[in-house]
């Protein structure tokens, strides 16, 4: 047999219907579901007298607008409130798992996936959300989907999908100390572009990625749509087993090995070939900062904002000026000289266990400073507890921060959580677009120990020279 | 799903690259749980001032592009946030055809799922619409989903890819779940084989 990527084994796998010159339907073994992208897609259900096809295979979660402190007062956002209800009542109807503010297992549904163990290897997951592709850092395929795509999976368990192309992304070496796959993820999208990876499915492979967390490879995976690829995944090892070996979701005893013998066959073969290659050395990644309105605008921690006349072409030239003038910077001024009003660390980009302890470990001991807001959210209930366990929100609370409760918060600001206009944030989070964490708000990307060290002193620094 | 066949309307040219789903719908926006009233908050942010009243600079509230029904912008449209608002708001705003040189990879599938076309031209002949816009009154083009073609009045004409079974379903305005549950018995036969 001709060897095959693991993008093309999962795919093989899942077809149920394939015809010459249409997109594939393909089988979902995972619909992730919100309160933002669903509510419409339960009333054409509705109007349509449709059930929900399997609803064992569908889990619904309260992330996105659910505030993140004083839940046990009355919510305060009439319009929220509405949405929330709507969810309670439409996954009542249905049948269909939820996890509602209250819920001990709540959080941002990209966390809680593979915390509970809803994702496994060779799955095929998708969500109404662009950052389903952090999924893929289990051995899984996983993209986001629009709200009519949701209630077709609601109804069929299926999606057509036109066959992606396939690219490989390879990070050979091993990181310098205090650089995260924050850096490795920002650096690629640096490197490419926002659309540099349209109409791919991204495998990362390559000795940093064989070495990595399965909390840092979820980072990397998070931030594939940044680069325009759907969907990004790494594949499966020794580490995915240990991660979610045990945890709730996920078969025991005899079916655990069955599954594993499974997922062993899933890596890539020797020998088969991707549509596209880019390979970077570990040697090139290094703390990363976002200065710009788009995720691919970025610079070293060492460097300096850029120009609009260091770009030749005059389209480029354009979009730095006009990032510019939002961001409020005149270019050319040093990267550590930016000073900065609030930190946010949490987002299903960083706001896991390990993501924390990097963040707590550079804040043990020191203040914050006086004028910088910094808000932490930890990304679900159970990563809440683990860090409580640890004594983080400890530290974070001696060093004058906030500690929250689980869920999207400023990553997208449709909670109380959000920046006033002009407002500069370093964020942990995966977008800095225009208004994205507030209308006005500036936000600059960055790991969590980089949110960490802002914080303290007020402007950028490089966390390598931290002590 | 409204049939799509053939459009002529009126240009509205956003020079402007990488224009994101936050955007085109901003995020506090989308909580409202059904699928109208999002035309009005096209653009919310770039669109008006913080008191509501509306930016004159900003194309649509230019009187010469009043009743436009052509969105025509800048690479990368659509990047970012899957949310289905977007062509919703650009739909509901009365725009039929999107056409960029480049657009998001979920955001083009989120058109198609609601009959708003989107048009990928080279970014040559995107900028002579973009021009002919500005410079021209009332300056209007035809886009036929049947010829794959975009065309004005004035010597301007382009052809255009699309996925031959998404352009088929918009021309008969078939629905994908109808479509799918056709094929139930393979459905069925995929999950008792994967049981
Ligand atoms: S944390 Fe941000 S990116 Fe992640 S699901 Fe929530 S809103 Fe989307």
């Amino acid at each position: 047999m001709a060897p095959k990527t693991m993008f093309e084994k999962m795919w093989d796998s899942h077809v149920v219907s394939d015809e010459p010159g249409k997109p594939s339907l393909l089988y979902v073994d995972l619909h992730l579901v919100h309160e933002i992208t669903s509510a419409q897609a339960f009333d054409g259900l509705r109007m349509n007298h449709r059930t929900v096809r399997r609803p064992d295979k569908t889990v619904v979660v309260a992330d996105h607008n659910v505030p993140t402190k004083d839940r046990d007062k009355p919510l305060e956002d009439e319009i929220a409130k509405t949405q929330l209800d709507a969810l309670a009542q439409n996954t009542s109807e249905f049948g269909l798992n939820y996890f509602d503010m209250f819920s001990e297992k709540q959080g941002i549904v990209h966390v809680i996936g593979p915390e509970q163990g809803w994702t496994r290897p060779g799955m095929i997951i998708v969500c109404g959300d662009s950052h389903t592709s952090t999924h893929g850092a289990m051995g899984a395929m996983a993209f986001g989907i629009g709200t009519s795509e949701v209630e077709h999976v609601l109804a069929t368990q299926c999606i057509w999908q036109a066959k992606p192309k396939t690219m490989e992304i390879r990070v050979e070496g091993t990181l310098a100390p205090g650089v995260t796959a924050k850096d490795v993820a920002l650096g690629i999208v640096g490197k490419i572009g926002t659309s540099g990876g349209i109409g791919h499915a991204i495998e990362y492979t390559g000795s940093v990625f064989r070495d990595m967390s399965m909390e840092g490879r979820m980072t990397v995976c998070n931030l594939s749509i940044e680069a325009g690829a759907r969907s990004g995944m790494v594949a499966p090892d020794e580490k995915t087993y240990e991660y979610l070996k045990g945890r709730e979701q996920c078969p025991t005893g005899a079916d655990w090995d069955a599954a594993v013998e499974e997922w062993k066959k899933l890596p890539t073969d020797e020998g088969a070939k991707f549509d596209t290659l880019l390979e970077i050395p570990a040697s090139d990644i290094v703390p990363f900062v976002t200065w710009g309105t788009n995720p691919g605008q970025v610079a070293p921690i060492t460097g300096r904002v850029p120009k609009p006349e260091d770009y030749e072409n005059s389209q480029d030239q354009f979009a730095v000026e006009k990032a510019l003038k939002y961001m409020g910077l005149q270019g050319g001024e040093r990267i550590q000289d930016i000073m900065i009003d609030t930190i946010f660390v949490g987002s299903c980009t960083n706001s896991r266990i390990e993501d924390l302890r990097a963040a707590a470990a550079v804040v043990k001991g020191k203040q914050k400073a006086p004028s910088v807001r910094a808000l932490i959210v930890p990304g679900s209930w159970l990563v809440k507890q683990q860090a409580e366990k640890e004594g983080l929100d400890k530290i974070f609370l001696d060093a004058g921060m906030e500690w929250r409760d689980a869920g999207c918060s400023m990553c997208l600001a449709m909670n109380p959580d959000r920046l006033a206009p002009g407002e500069r944030s370093a964020s942990t989070s995966n977008r800095n677009f225009e208004g994205r964490q507030g209308p006005g708000g500036r936000t600059h990307l960055v790991s969590p120990a980089m949110a960490a060290a802002a914080a303290i002193a007020g402007h950028f620094v490089d966390i390598r020279d931290w002590s | 799903m409204e049939a799509f066949k053939q459009h002529t309307g009126k240009v509205v040219p956003y020079d402007m690259p990488n224009v994101d789903t936050d955007q085109i719908i901003p995020a506090r926006f989308l909580k409202k749980i059904d699928r109208v009233g999002f035309g009005e908050l096209l653009f919310n942010d770039v669109r008006y001032n913080a008191d509501g009243s509306p930016k004159e600079d900003f194309v649509l509230n230019q009187e010469k592009y009043a009743g436009g029904s052509v969105l025509v912008s800048g690479p990368q449209f659509g990047i970012g946030s899957s949310r289905e608002h977007a062509p919703w708001a650009i739909q509901q705003y009365g725009f039929k055809v999107v056409i960029a040189p480049s657009f998001g990879d979920i955001f083009r599938s989120n058109c198609f799922q609601n009959g708003l076309l989107p048009v990928q031209l080279s970014e040559r002949d995107v900028q002579t619409l973009i021009a002919r816009a500005q410079e021209l009154s009332d300056y209007q083009v035809t886009v036929d989903l049947e010829t794959q073609e975009v065309h004005d009045s004035v010597g301007f004409s382009a052809k255009f890819e699309v996925d031959s079974f998404r352009r088929d379903c918009l021309l008969r305005g078939l629905d994908d779940i109808g479509l799918t549950l056709e094929k139930i018995s393979a459905i069925d036969a995929f999950e008792k084989a994967h049981a």
